[in-house]
């Protein structure tokens, strides 16, 4: 079965292609800096972010500017593609009636195209670092691999949320609670070291820290994460992959009489 | 290797109704416990067996909600069914009827693009015949107009111009010739001719039965998701316009 997902992906990939071409230019179109918005919203967020909190509260954390950036861009990304991905079956309603396409294409092409946007953003991250004087090194050739476990992670969360949301439409309401409650126990703007003792151990069970941890490490603390750390990563993206996908193809075959 | 292209084994197709309305999480949970949440079956179709040769040209015919569109959906991929066996050895051009297989937002050019894509053919491929799909529908001129100002009878000529140039194996037509003018609907005519020549399977959703006679080999006349008659479109066709 897999073999022949495989040989249908491939089939597909033109379409793939139009899908991630057609969202990013309804992204930005009828807008004047199109593009530049990508590089420029992190950068205005960041920007405000570090004005609240410098003055309101104060974290002791070097370099603040950029390790708030790094942990919005990676929950920005991580946020804004599920929440795309979840709408993406029920959006493609009037193809997919008329046309047979493998379902999973509409989750993913949504998470891909706000990977592409995310991939301007680095620009942004980028311009923090020249800015704050740290230093370009070769450790940086690391930095693909936490994109791609981050990419793996949306995309399994896309896949399952997408696939809920079909019968449950109550997720569209509830699902942008659910992320704001997830930045918050994410540690984006402050360290970890303010969470308390007794509640730490939720973070233990966040997978997005560990890979903003993973990107931070490399960044800003100049180090290479460990195999170990390494591999952990992999194995939680590529956990959740598995779940969204067999929960996506258990739940694909009726889609079409609820949307 | 068999020489059927489509298979359709004792295929029933059943949909359910929600009989009970309910507001929200809660009245659904509640009636659920209670049992009172009630699924009114409906058989769209009911053990239909089919099966079409490579080049033949079927015609579907039967009154609303006879289970016409349906069992072409089945045949698409769009449905599976809910009993039988469905095999298709070839590709399938999009299935297009009125207000087809569009982004309504996106402008033709794009929608051409597209719907290509869908068939797995390239930007490169698609570019190469762009020019003869616009100039076949005969919108030049509306080429980067978004399809949702255009009038029904555009859309449709878009959407047979569109999945009749890719070389599919087996197009299937819902009822769309209705909508175009005479003219249009001889253009149609003739090129589905020749598909036909070239040995593409054709299968014909109408209410027209001269539409039928003309294209068409062979008929399936569907009552209520049954089968009522299967054979040549002669025989068929006369015993349908005298009901």
């Amino acid at each position: 079965m897999s073999k022949i997902n495989i040989i249908e992906m491939y089939k597909y990939r033109f379409l793939l292609k139009e899908l991630v071409t057609r969202d990013l230019k309804i992204k930005y179109r009828r807008s004047f800096l199109g593009y530049l918005w990508s590089l420029m919203n992190p950068l205005l967020m960041m920007w405000i972010l570090t004005l609240v909190f410098s003055y309101v509260f104060r974290f002791d954390i070097p370099n603040y500017p950029l390790y708030l950036i790094i942990g919005q861009t990676i929950f920005g990304f991580f946020s804004e593609s599920t929440s795309m991905a979840m709408m993406s079956v029920i959006e493609n309603a009037a193809l997919l009636k008329k046309v047979y396409v493998p379902k999973y294409i509409f989750p993913i092409s949504r998470v891909l195209s706000s990977f592409v946007t995310m991939i301007f953003s680095l620009m942004a991250i980028f311009i923090v670092m020249k800015a704050t004087g740290v230093p370009f090194k070769i450790t940086l050739l690391a930095l693909p691999l936490s994109l791609f476990f981050v990419l793996l992670f949306s995309v399994g969360v896309g896949m399952f949320i997408a696939a809920i949301t079909v019968y449950l439409r109550d997720m569209m309401h509830l699902y942008s609670v659910v992320l704001t409650a997830w930045s918050f126990l994410t540690p984006i703007f402050y360290p970890i070291s303010i969470v308390p003792q007794n509640i730490r151990w939720i973070l233990q069970y966040n997978p997005l820290y560990y890979f903003i941890d993973y990107f931070r490490q490399i960044v800003l603390y100049d180090t290479l994460p460990s195999l170990h750390t390494t591999v952990f990563c992999f194995e939680l993206s590529i956990a959740a992959v598995i779940i969204g996908g067999i929960v996506f193809k258990k739940l694909q075959k009726n889609y079409l009489l609820y949307i | 290797m068999t020489n059927n292209i489509i298979e359709v084994q004792n295929v029933t197709m059943c949909f359910n109704l929600v009989q009970e309305q309910f507001s929200g999480l809660k009245d659904l949970v509640i009636m659920a416990s209670r049992g009172k949440l009630k699924f009114n079956k409906f058989f769209a179709l009911k053990n239909i067996d089919l099966q079409i040769k490579r080049g033949e040209a079927w015609g579907i015919i039967g009154r609303n909600g006879s289970g016409k569109s349906t069992l072409l959906k089945l045949i698409s991929g769009i449905y599976a069914p809910t009993k039988g066996k469905i095999k298709v050895r070839g590709s399938i051009a999009p299935l297009i009827e009125l207000g087809a297989g569009f982004d309504m937002e996106l402008t033709a050019r794009e929608n051409i693009f597209l719907n290509g894509a869908v068939l797995g053919y390239s930007r490169e491929f698609m570019k190469n015949n762009f020019a003869e799909i616009v100039a076949f529908a005969e919108l030049e001129q509306f080429a980067d107009v978004p399809i949702k100002n255009f009038s029904s009878g555009m859309v449709a000529r878009l959407g047979f111009s569109i999945a009749t140039m890719v070389k599919a194996d087996i197009l299937i037509i819902d009822e769309i010739l209705a909508v175009g003018d005479a003219v249009f609907q001889e253009k149609c005519y003739k090129r589905m001719r020749k598909m036909m020549d070239n040995g593409t399977t054709v299968l014909l959703v109408s209410h027209n039965i001269a539409d039928v006679k003309k294209i068409c080999q062979k008929v399936l006349w569907l009552d209520h998701g049954q089968m009522k008659m299967i054979g040549d479109v002669q025989n068929i066709c006369n015993s349908y316009e005298n009901i």
